[in-house]
Order: structure tokens, then sequence, then C-alpha cells
């Protein structure tokens, strides 16, 4: 989106609606904006229809945060909560059917390289445990085998939560949930062991309690994403809903699982490495070599 | 022996990197840009005798396409093999083999969403498996063209010809043409381009042909030179953005529908549906204008009138060729063109004084038949005979038609 789209004509600017005008006088566009300077800009992401309280919220805001050129960014999602709140996102969304986001995004960021071969145009994929490691499977596994260059977030609640509270294939051994009424019978799956496999870029474990480092993961996925190769996030974000957690103890709840179970985790390959390193030479990213995958963080 | 009998395959070799753009001075390179009129009805025509298969490549050659994806399912295969060869050579701007239908059809939305002018392929079983994502693309307002070659879809497994499988199509908001042979096929191919990117249309565009009668036999095709293609898509000009983020940051899908469940999210949805079938039907005039319209009539006074689509309208012509030098009777044909929007304006006119109306098809339901009877309901007193009807691969005799004109005659088939 170039900046003369973007921009009010004179003439109109009166009767463009505050929030409009707060998007392009305020808004991340062309200015990145950091975490901490949340409350003192207009968010990508304000308003949603989640349940009050839900992390996969934060996480949202936070990622939007985190992308290093929103207004050359295109969101993919599908069924699930978390379109809830992407369908309010002030950059394009795409919402097609239950499971299909990774091929979308396949053919959306090809199609896009066709038309803009100067302009990088960012593709990210959002999108429930559910719609990408059950019913989306296929097209996630193959978009990392044919090493397409976008991004895959999950947002991880460990549950089918749009639907009511059924098991996913990310949900916990015994977890007792609808459709598992004697608690769910095999483990979690071990996605970011399948995204090794395929040899995804960058493959990064996170909860939201860290926002900064949320952030800064979202940022370094997208920009490996774009030059080199599929990148992967998978975040916990509780669904506090069905898992039954009082609405002011879900971060306690992302600190706990995060200690327990869901450490920070960051495999990166060499060549991602050195690219970021070449982008970015101030900052050195800390992660650890891709040989040495735990890296876990307590907060 | 498998086809791939004398492929020479190299572990570890390294992939030759496709050319993004034709490379200089490759034959695709030289392409001049043409617009669809010269490229339909102004353009110099040359004969060539060759199969359907090759006559969709043809139109690919020429269609200026920039993204096409695949996935091999006979009789279907062979096209989209071919059309990844038009990529190797330049001529198509991206290609990749698929992981199977949904994503094959989900990744082509994708791809018209961008706004590049996209082409898939697909047949039988293959349709029945992409059906969820066919189904939504008119939702989605996506310009873009899959080609249908007709096989089988039901248990017993087969290959064969048989076109069931457009039942099931017919009622999603895709138009739908039907194509009677080689030439059809490559005309109707790349005619489906341009109608489906009209701004008033923004529409899907399916074009079936039954497989193997049309796709692997050669038939006679008039082309035009391959140093020609149409203007390219202008995704700026449809019913809806591009979602490229090329736009002012609106909040796109703000308050979609399906957030809420209230009256005036049952009347988004259905105000929205209607406008996809009012787009169907604003088609029209461009399957009028480049396509010489929805029905092609002959001996339009006729009382006995054969109704057909797809290759049933060649053994159809050949019986009523035969009826009239054999037996001296003139009888009527009407050639369904396009199956959505459907011709039934012109049904009706054209059926006003018939007394017999037969429907050949190649499928064991009788789709045609009940869309024929849907038209004309309360518009003709004329008998609609279901039939014949062939299916599993048979072909249709035009003595099996004959024996339906004349039911009091007997013929040999
Ligand atoms: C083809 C199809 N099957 C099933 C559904 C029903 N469905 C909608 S959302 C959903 C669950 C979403 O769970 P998940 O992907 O984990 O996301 P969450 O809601 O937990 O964020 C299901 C099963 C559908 N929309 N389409
Ligand atoms: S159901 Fe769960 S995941 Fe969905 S919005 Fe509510 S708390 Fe969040």
């Amino acid at each position: 989106m170039s900046f003369d789209n973007l921009k009010m004509s004179p003439a109109l600017e009166k009767y463009m609606t505050k929030e409009y005008r707060d998007l392009v006088e305020r808004g991340p566009y062309g200015k990145p904006k950091k975490v901490s300077e949340m409350g003192t800009f207009k968010e990508i992401l304000e308003e949603h229809p989640m349940c009050a309280g839900c992390a996969m919220t934060l996480f949202i805001r936070l990622t939007m945060i985190g992308l290093p050129n929103p207004e050359h960014t295109i969101l993919v999602g599908t069924a699930g909560c978390g379109r809830l709140a992407l369908t309010q996102t002030s950059i394009p969304f795409i919402y097609g059917n239950y499971g299909d986001t990774n091929a979308v995004a396949s053919g959306l960021k090809r199609g896009l390289a066709t038309r803009f071969a100067d302009q990088p145009k960012d593709v990210v994929v959002m999108a429930g445990d559910g719609g990408l490691a059950d019913i989306g499977f296929s097209a996630v596994m193959h978009s990392w085998f044919r090493k397409e260059k976008f991004t895959t977030i999950m947002l991880d609640n460990e549950v089918y939560g749009n639907t009511g509270g059924q098991e996913s294939g990310m949900t916990e051994r015994g977890a007792i949930l609808k459709m598992a009424p004697k608690g769910k019978q095999f483990e979690k799956m071990d996605m970011i062991g399948l995204a090794k496999t395929a040899n995804v870029a960058y493959i990064a474990r996170v909860t939201p309690t860290n926002p900064t480092r949320v952030a800064s993961t979202i940022r370094k996925a997208v920009l490996i994403a774009r030059e080199i190769g599929p990148t992967f996030i998978q975040a916990y974000t509780s669904c506090n809903i069905e898992y039954a957690i009082p609405t002011p103890k879900v971060m306690d709840d992302a600190k706990e699982v995060e200690t327990a179970r869901y450490g920070f985790m960051e495999i990166m390959s060499d060549e991602a490495r050195e690219y970021l390193e070449s982008i970015e030479p101030a900052k050195k990213p800390k992660a650890k070599k891709s040989e040495s995958e735990e890296a876990v963080t307590a907060n | 022996m498998a086809d791939s009998a004398g492929v020479e395959v190299k572990p570890g070799a390294t992939v030759q990197a496709p050319p993004q753009a034709a490379s200089a001075g490759s034959e695709a390179s030289r392409q001049r840009v043409v617009s669809p009129e010269y490229m339909f009805f102004e353009a110099p025509r040359e004969r060539a005798f060759i199969t359907g298969s090759e006559a969709a490549k043809e139109a690919i050659r020429r269609a200026n396409v920039d993204i096409a994806i695949s996935y091999p399912i006979t009789p279907q295969s062979e096209t989209m093999q071919q059309v990844g060869a038009l990529w190797a050579e330049g001529y198509v701007k991206e290609y990749y083999r698929g992981e199977e239908e949904f994503g094959v059809m989900s990744a082509i939305a994708g791809a018209s969403r961008s706004g590049a002018r996209s082409l898939t392929a697909t047949a039988g079983p293959g349709l029945m498996r992409g059906m969820e994502v066919v189904a939504s693309w008119p939702g989605g307002r996506m310009p873009l063209v899959l080609l249908i070659m007709c096989r089988v879809i039901n248990a017993p497994l087969s290959i064969q010809p048989d076109n069931a499988e457009l039942a099931y199509l017919l009622n999603s908001g895709n138009i739908i043409f039907h194509a009677e042979n080689q030439q059809d096929f490559f005309d109707y191919s790349l005619k489906a381009f341009i109608i489906s990117e009209k701004p008033e249309v923004t529409l899907p565009v399916a074009v079936a042909v039954d497989g193997f009668f049309v796709t692997h036999a050669r038939g006679y095709v008039m082309l035009p030179p391959s140093d020609i293609k149409l203007t390219p898509r202008d995704p700026y000009h449809e019913a809806i953005p591009a979602m490229d983020n090329e736009n002012p940051p609106a909040r796109i899908s703000r308050d979609a529908p399906i957030q809420k469940s209230n009256f005036i999210s049952y009347h988004v949805h259905a105000s929205w549906q209607q406008e996809v079938w009012a787009a169907v039907e604003r088609s029209r005039k461009y399957i009028d204008k480049y396509m010489g319209g929805l029905v092609e009539i002959v001996n339009p006074d006729a009382e006995t009138i054969i109704v057909a689509s797809g290759s049933a309208v060649s053994q159809s012509r050949e019986a009523v060729r035969q009826a009239e030098e054999d037996l001296g009777e003139r009888i009527g044909l009407i050639k369904v063109r396009s199956l959505r929007p459907f011709p039934t304006r012109e049904l009706r006119e054209a059926c006003k004084n018939a007394k017999r109306i037969l429907v050949p098809e190649f499928n064991c339901v009788g789709w045609l038949h009940r869309e024929v009877c849907t038209a004309l309901y309360g518009y003709s007193n004329a008998e609609i005979i279901p039939g014949p009807r062939v299916f599993g691969g048979i072909s249709l005799p035009t003595e099996m038609i004959l024996q339906y004109i004349f039911p009091d005659k007997k013929f040999a088939f």
C-alpha cells in the first residue's frame, strides 16, 4: 500500500471517521511501533468480539505490532476463534474454508510475486490448532515441503474453541473435553518436530508472557519467510472458557504452562541466521544453533 | 510400461530454475498483447488437427496466464502437463503441482485474490474433492478459470467419460460452459478468462468438456497465431478489491456476516448470494458477444427437437443429418453452450412449437433433462423425453438417438 493510497484527500478529511484519521496520523504504517508504546498509537487491531481475557487476543495484538511491514502484509485465517479478531484488523484478511490457510497462502504469495517483482508482500497465516494440525494438516506440511515463503502462526489453545470445546490433535493426552469423554487417548501432536523434519527455516514456540519477545519472534519469522523459506510459530494462547481459567488468572496459567511444558524455543537454519544478521547487524539475534533447540526461558 | 519410461532421474541433481518471466529473445517474450476482439474475431486463423488437451494448451498459450496450479487425474493430466511445458517456455509466469484438489482449489483461490490471472483443471473425483472450495469461489467473487475434463465419479471406480459431476456444480454460483469439441474447448477456454474478469461479472468460469471423447481425440481447430496473447487481468476494475494491500486500509472484512447471528447478518448473506446469481446473469451479454449466444439452434421450426450439451451435441448433429438424408425428416437441435447462466429464455422461444423434445446425455442422473423441464414448465406442451442416456464410458451411437426420435422404426446399435 503506497502512502498516497493511505492519505486522505484534504477536501474529504473532515468527513473521514476519527478511526481512519487516527490510522493515518497515529497508525503503524511506515512507522514501526514498539510493544512499550502500546496505548500511544493506533493499533492494527483494537475492538474485537473475543471472550473477555482471552489470551489469544493479546497474542494477536502483539503479532500486529511485530509485523515488520504491515502496509504490505496480507493475513490469511480460517474458521476458529482467531478470525473473530483478525477480521477486525486494518489490513487485508482472507477467510476461506476451514483448514485451507496454507494452500490459499501458497497461491496468494506466488500470485503476488508475479505482480509485485520489486515490492515484497508478506503473507502471514494465523489459525487455530485444529485448523492447522487437524483439518489443515496436509496443506501445512506440503507448504513447508514446497518451501513456500510465508509465515504460519498456530494459535494453540489446545482445543476446538469456536465449536465449543472439543479435543484437537494438539490437546494434551488425558484432557477431558467434548468428544473426549474418557480423556484424550493420545499424545499432543509434535508440530515442532514435524516442522524440523520439513526443514522449516525458522521455528519458534512462545507464550504471551513476554510481549516484547512475542513481537520480536513475529518480526523474525516474517523477515525470514520473505527471503529464505517457510517459518512456523506455535503459540500457547489459552482458552479460558473451555479450560475454565478464571479471567484474572490467564497470565498465571500461561506462566505455569510455559514453565512446565511450553518453554520458549527458537530453531533457525544457518541461512536464516545469516540473513537476519545481514539485515540487522546491530541487534544480533540471540537464538541458539539449530542443534541446540531447547532454549527455555522463564520469566 | 509406465509413461515415465525413458525419463532420466538424477538423484540430487540441481533443479533447473524456471524463467520467472519469459527470458529475452524467447518466443514467449515476443508475444504481442492484443484485444479480446482481435484475438477472437479478427486475427487470421490456421487449421490444426489436434486433441482437446492440445487445444486447451493452445488456448492457455494465448491467454496471458499469470499462475497455473495442477494436480494429476485422468483424463485431465495431459492438459496441465502441457501447461507446465508452457511455464518452462515462459508463456505462463508461475506453475506448480499442488498437494491434492482441496489444496489446489484453495491455492488457486489465493492466487485469484492476489490479482493474478489464474488457471486450474481437474476431472471427476478431483472436482468432488475440491467441491467445498469450488462452491465458495463465487461468493468470494474470484475471477479464475477451471477446466473440467468430465469422467466417472461414482463407484465402481472408473476413469471413463461420464459427466454426472456437473450435476453437483450447477447450483454453486460458478459460470459453466460445456464444450462440444476441440474447437469449442479452445475458444471457450480463452473467452472464459475475459468473461470471468469483466467488472460486472467478477466470477469464476468453469469450462467442461467430456473426457477422452474430446480430450484424447483429434479434431480440426482453427487457431489464431501463437505470437499474440490477451490483455492482462486488471484487478483494479473488478467488483471487489484484490487482496494485495494496495487499497486504503479499510477493515475490509469488518463485521463479516459470519460473525453474527442476527437478522442483519441473514440479510447480508442473502443479498450477497442474490448478487452472485445476478452477476451470473450479467455474464449473458458477454456470452452473446464473444461466444455467439448461450445456444446454437439448428432447424428451429422442427416439431421434434434435441436439446444437448457437450459431446452429445456432436452425436445429435449426426443423427439430425441422418434423419434428414436417409429418412427425409427435419429434426431440430439446440446446442446448450452455457449451463450457467442457463438459456431459459432461449429455450422457451425455440421450443414454442415443439411437440417432442429429446435430451440425450452422457450420465445416469439426467441433469440436463431436469434443467430443460424446469425451463419449459408452463411454457411448452411438448413431451420432454428423458434420454437417450449412456454412462460409465459407453458411447452414444447415432442410431440410439434415432431410435428415440422414431420409436416406431427399428435401428440397429
Ligand atoms: C469443513 C468444516 N468442518 C468443520 C467446521 C466447523 N468448525 C468451525 S471452527 C472449528 C474449530 C476451530 O478450532 P481451532 O481451529 O482449534 O480454533 P479455535 O477456535 O480453537 O481458535 C470447527 C471444527 C467448518 N467450519 N468447516
Ligand atoms: S472460546 Fe476460548 S479461545 Fe475462543 S475467544 Fe473464548 S476464550 Fe478465546
